[in-house]
């Protein structure tokens, strides 16, 4: 076991590193599954489908049991997404207020669907039910932040204000 | 200049956030420090009136004035024209806050400090009467606690109106090594917004209410399964916390008694069913969040199989007025078996939307027109959903029905969480009812059958009746059988379904279909 954890080490990017530390920090919480799995993917932005071992032997679980939870909540992801996430909210209220045209705008303009990465790789779309930001519908949040009352029009000045910052990181 | 600095409130919650607060904050913040103004720039909590927000308050020698909407580009004619000094001429004056009609006729209890205070201000919230209530718990016996939650008529605000002093006192009687108090902030019915509010603008009065449950049932571990979209509830909740230890209302030895009581939050992972009590125990322990059979009651076998009283925010953070101005105090609100009241939230297609606390016993209609104002469009209002994703969608002749739990399961509808969501005459019902099917079908957690097959036939069924390119006569005897196929998978997911999900997915789909069948033909 120790010998396959130690070639696998010089095949990624250092992101085992991070698993191990985590997994030392957070494995003696009680339940501590879902602290250690969003400690990972804020930190490398996903959980690779390689830690699931390293969490299963850390916590004495089964690897399926691990695999079973990064599954059931939509919220893991196993692989890598766009530099930004984008979600729009299709529950009720957003609905009322013109949600639905919103999605259609913005699957158009990303020209991906829900849980696609654009092909630049700078956002990936999803959808999600609800932001409890009701009473200023439609809503949508890019990564942390959420906005109210979107407009097709505030959308496309939100993705351009978006891609434009990432041309000036580079 | 020796006057002395006046103090702006812009306000900081998710939503007015979502409208430009945080810019218009810095802007007033650095046109201050320029300008050398004397301003002090405070980030209370939202007042709740959203379609005023970002809205900005002034402390003058009659009260708060109040400035709405100032979005970012109002600013600079904002600080230009003074307003800081009162100018009852601007155009975005609105007077004072408290005159404002939809502020004034609501009966604000649970609801009292949030938006008028900085919510990390341990003590403008002790000003306000913070902490009274768990000084109150700990001169009195857990028992003594107990009978004045379930004297005062408290029932559970997450939506299933379960009385919490019968909880509590399950819990209290009994015997375990280890009890805990879990507070289900996983709010993720559409619509409602009660509980981000609190969690972001006054995130003491939940902390205090979870302490006195902690000291009534003897708990000393706490929990805030918090869903993973209030990121802005996690910063506020996690800096009160500490705040509230720093200051020993929380911690070891609370308020020098011989009581221990810790709050940890921990975060969900976007799934919408691990809102239903016994999934958001399994979450918390790690697992799948999938539903629990009941019985065992998670108040005798809840986390980790130890007895837990598991609250909603909102049932949690009314517990300090209940302790502060007694039982009767709070009862004396309400009607019928619905006590005290209830915060609803507005959202949808409305004109004034927002969060409006009144007494159960208003008709709907109240809310819809003399707060809400009609709809946002000025389109004729066609259908209103209450009580979140699982709630029924209501027809004009209905809107008279009062807002209580016995009169609205009279017409086949559940107040729920509070969350009233306004459709305009553009609105598809059969879409409606379509969507909740699906929405049943994403969510379920997939352990029983009726609801995770029959959410997905529900979507095939109702596909079927919207065949609009085929033309059907009314009485065809195809389309018939399909409404009656229909309403049987209903029943069969409200009678077999382990729990809310798939057992009140009938309400908004049965309800369309009763009400607006029209759309289905």
């Amino acid at each position: 076991m120790i010998t396959e954890m130690n070639s696998t080490e010089e095949h990624n990017n250092g992101w085992q590193a991070s698993v191990k530390r985590i997994l030392t920090e957070l494995k003696d919480k009680p339940g501590a599954l879902l602290p250690v799995l969003h400690a990972i993917q804020t930190e490398i932005g996903y959980v690779p489908g390689e830690s699931v071992t390293l969490i299963a032997e850390s916590l004495s679980l089964s690897r399926a049991e691990v695999h079973g939870v990064i599954s059931f909540y939509t919220f893991f992801r196993s692989t890598r997404g766009g530099s930004h996430t984008l979600q729009i909210c299709r529950s009720e209220s957003c609905q009322a207020m013109g949600s639905r045209e919103l999605e259609s705008h913005a699957k158009q303009s990303l020209q991906i669907g829900f849980d696609q990465t654009t092909s630049a790789g700078d956002i990936t779309l999803e959808a999600v039910y609800c932001l409890g930001n009701c009473a200023c519908s439609p809503a949508m949040r890019i990564d942390h932040q959420v906005y109210g009352r979107v407009t097709a029009e505030k959308f496309d000045q939100l993705v351009s204000a978006l891609r434009t910052n990432v041309i000036e990181v580079k | 200049m020796s006057q002395a600095a006046t103090t702006i409130y812009v306000p900081r919650d998710t939503t007015t956030i979502s409208l430009g607060a945080d810019q218009v904050a810095d802007m007033i913040q650095t046109s201050a420090a320029n300008e050398q103004q004397r301003l002090n720039v405070v980030r209370n909590g939202s007042r709740g009136l959203y379609w005023l927000e970002p809205m900005l308050e002034i402390d003058t020698d009659r009260g708060r004035v109040a400035y709405g909407p100032v979005m970012p580009d109002d600013v600079d004619d904002f600080l230009a024209t003074e307003c800081w000094r009162e100018q009852a001429g601007h155009p975005l004056y609105l007077g004072l806050t408290e005159d404002l009609p939809f502020l004034k006729n609501q009966q604000r209890l649970t609801f009292s400090k949030v938006g008028l205070i900085d919510p990390l201000s341990v003590d403008e919230y002790c000003h306000l009467g913070g902490f009274e209530g768990l000084r109150c718990a700990l001169k009195l016996s857990p028992q003594e606690t107990v009978s004045q939650v379930t004297d005062s008529g408290l029932r559970g605000r997450g939506g299933a109106a379960f009385p919490t002093g019968k909880k509590w006192q399950t819990v209290l009687d009994t015997r375990a090594e280890q009890k805990y108090i879990v507070c289900n902030a996983d709010e993720g019915d559409a619509g409602t917004y009660a509980d981000r509010m609190m969690m972001e603008s006054d995130p003491f009065a939940l902390i205090e209410g979870m302490t006195i449950a902690a000291l009534a049932v003897g708990a000393s571990i706490g929990y805030i399964y918090l869903r993973e979209e209030y990121r802005l509830s996690e910063e506020v909740l996690n800096a009160a916390i500490r705040l509230a230890s720093e200051h020993h209302f929380l911690g070891d030895n609370i308020l020098d008694s011989d009581k221990s009581f810790s709050i940890e939050v921990r975060l969900g992972a976007g799934a919408y069913i691990c809102g239903e009590e016994t999934a958001l125990l399994e979450s918390l322990e790690g697992k799948r969040g999938m539903v629990r059979a009941k019985p065992p009651l998670p108040a005798i076998q809840g986390l980790w199989q130890q007895p837990t009283v598991i609250n909603n925010v909102i049932t949690l953070a009314t517990i300090p007025t209940i302790l502060a101005k007694g039982p009767d105090f709070y009862r004396n609100f309400g009607i019928g078996g619905s006590r005290g009241t209830m915060p609803f939230q507005l959202s949808g297609n409305i004109k004034q939307a927002g969060l409006v606390e009144l007494a159960f016993g208003p008709p709907l209609a109240t809310l819809l027109n003399e707060f809400g104002g009609g709809t946002a469009n000025g389109r004729e209002m066609k259908a209103v959903q209450v009580g979140g994703p699982l709630g029924a969608y209501l027809p004009s002749t209905l809107w008279h029905t009062q807002l209580d739990y016995e009169a609205f399961a009279t017409v086949q509808a559940g107040i729920g969480h509070g969350g009233i969501i306004v459709f305009d005459d553009s609105v598809d019902m059969s879409e409606q009812a379509r969507f909740a099917m699906e929405f049943c079908a994403i969510e379920s957690c997939g352990k029983c059958t009726p609801c995770r097959i029959g959410s997905v036939r529900g979507v095939e069924v109702i596909d079927q009746l919207g065949q609009r390119d085929v033309e059907f006569e009314p009485d065809d005897p195809e389309r018939l059988a399909q409404k009656v196929l229909l309403e049987d998978l209903c029943e069969t997911m409200t009678l077999g379904s382990l729990c809310g999900l798939g057992g009140m997915t009938a309400f908004p789909v049965l309800s369309a279909l009763k009400h607006f069948s029209e759309d289905f033909d």
